[in-house]
């Protein structure tokens, strides 16, 4: 029978598929049975940077536990944790991070590390912000100069630091000069490289990208370019699902000595210099 | 660039997409051959329908899935957002439409006479719809290759359901999307490479098929 014929065709055709996709439809690993995977959302600049590798591998090993990295913006991030789709959050924007917990959503935030913003751009410096005084003088001078900068345009900690500078500016930021890029810091970094605009960026993100990128570090130092990374984890009164316990031993291993040293360490080697300086300390907010 | 990385999210490209497919094919041929045997009206309603269903933008579907699927949505129970079988869910829902439309237009391609002369030869229905659903074969296939195209290339809506975790929900589209923002053009071309090798190697296999039920 014919019919039979076509169905067995196209059943063997998505059999063979499965075939090839092999492991098991859930696409739990056989390794750490029975354990919940732990979801955390981080930003894009712990990705981009590499970091976030390191540190999954030695939670993995250390704890037995499955890490499923998310990475976005700290913006989209905070409305994953509002949402209940993760479990622990390790973002950069103190601010937005103290409403999230007065709010009720988190708990059990511990300052991890820190590393600080500095502003790129093209070699030839056209807006002179290498000899600014201050950040704010600096965003006035590329004002002042007419050339382009590349905002994240994500509501990412980046952007949410660069809004609060051009604010201090009084610079409504808009129109042609300004691109909003609406991306990762990296796929930010390359289009402002493309460009040959001016770019507000992590550092860490920024020594582990820089090899493909002609724009170079233009002004840094100011005290108000600091960049400070935190963990905390979702609450369960908000939402009972959420994987409490994993989460509470995750922010508590990226505050412990071993991983503190870990992150003191990464990039070392690579860059010649520390991406990010550890500094949780005992308490918690 | 890292090699190994290659395997899981081509693995997991065809497993996610080779379940999507086969759950479309599964629901959409059935359904696809009814309507092509129903009346004229109501097919001129679904054509209309399932074409929509076709040019349905995937962000527009990951978007809606994703509030859904969220922990805070109706179906957050589930616990489905962020995993494999988000993903399988949206591309089905982008797939079905193209399997039911193909199949309902090749079925009902098929000249009424021969169902008119199958029953006065005392044939019963269900023969009759089985000797439709023979003639009516290679647009069926063309219909699952329709499906496995729509499904393996689409990037939209995976890319928002599943998170693009690493060795869980990254599959081919989405290593591509990210792996080219952060300029790793060399792993990006070669995962492109595969992909393309994927719809050429599907085709050529539903052409093969084709000849092949036509010599039968």
């Amino acid at each position: 029978m014919s019919i039979c014929l076509v169905a067995r065709k196209i059943f063997g055709l998505s059999l063979m598929l499965l075939v090839i996709g092999g492991c098991p439809s859930s696409g739990e690993n056989p390794t750490t049975q029975g354990i919940r995977p732990l979801r955390v959302a981080t930003t894009t600049s712990t990705r981009d940077s590499g970091l976030m590798d390191v540190l999954q591998s030695m939670f993995e090993g250390q704890a037995g536990i499955e890490l499923e990295v998310l990475a976005y913006g700290t913006g989209q991030a905070l409305e994953l944790g509002r949402r209940g789709d993760c479990d622990v959050l390790l973002t950069h924007a103190p601010e937005a991070e103290r409403k999230f917990i007065e709010k009720g959503f988190g708990e059990g935030r511990r300052e991890i590390m820190y590393n600080d913003f500095v502003i790129v751009g093209p070699m030839n410096d056209v807006a002179g912000i290498s000899e600014a005084d201050n950040v704010v003088d600096a965003l006035k001078k590329i004002r002042r100069a007419k050339v382009s900068f590349t905002s994240r345009g994500d509501n990412s900690g980046t952007h949410m630091k660069e809004q609060t500078l051009w604010g201090r500016a009084d610079i409504e930021p808009g129109g042609d000069w300004y691109i909003s890029a609406g991306g990762g810091m990296a796929h930010t970094l390359r289009l402002a490289n493309e460009k040959n605009s001016y770019l507000l960026i992590d550092r860490g993100t920024f020594l582990a990208r820089r090899k493909q990128i002609q724009l170079t570090i233009l002004f840094e130092g100011d005290p108000s370019l600091r960049n400070q990374y935190a963990a905390y984890c979702i609450s369960p009164g908000k939402h009972p699902h959420v994987n409490h316990e994993a989460a509470r031993r995750f922010v508590a291993f990226l505050a412990s000595e071993k991983t503190q040293a870990a992150i003191a360490d990464f990039g070392k080697e690579d860059f010649g210099q520390p991406l990010f300086f550890p500094n949780a300390d005992s308490k918690t907010d | 660039m890292n090699w190994g990385e290659l395997w899981p999210i081509l693995a997991l490209s065809a497993q996610v997409s080779g379940i999507a497919v086969l759950i479309s094919a599964v629901i959409g041929i059935p359904v696809g051959t009814w309507l092509g045997l129903t009346n004229a009206r109501l097919r001129a309603v679904m054509r209309v329908l399932t074409h929509t269903g076709m040019a349905l933008p995937p962000v527009v579907v990951g978007l809606l899935i994703y509030l859904l699927l969220s922990r805070s949505g109706p179906w957050g129970e589930l616990g489905w957002l962020f995993s494999v079988q988000a993903m399988i869910f949206a591309q089905v829902i982008l797939a079905i439409p193209f399997v039911v439309g193909i199949t309902m237009n090749s079925v009902s391609a098929i000249p009424s006479d021969l169902a008119l002369q199958l029953r006065g030869l005392g044939a019963s229905d269900w023969q009759v719809r089985t000797s439709v659903l023979r003639e009516a074969s290679p647009g069926i296939l063309l219909a699952v290759a329709a499906a496995v195209g729509r499904s393996i290339s689409e990037v939209g809506a995976v890319l928002i359901v599943g998170g693009n975790i690493e060795d869980k929900t990254r599959v081919m589209t989405t290593a591509i999307v990210l792996e080219t923002g952060q300029g790793n053009f060399e792993f990006a071309l070669v995962l492109g490479g595969f992909l393309l090798i994927a719809a050429f190697g599907v085709n050529a296999l539903i052409l093969l098929l084709q000849r092949s039920q036509r010599l039968a």
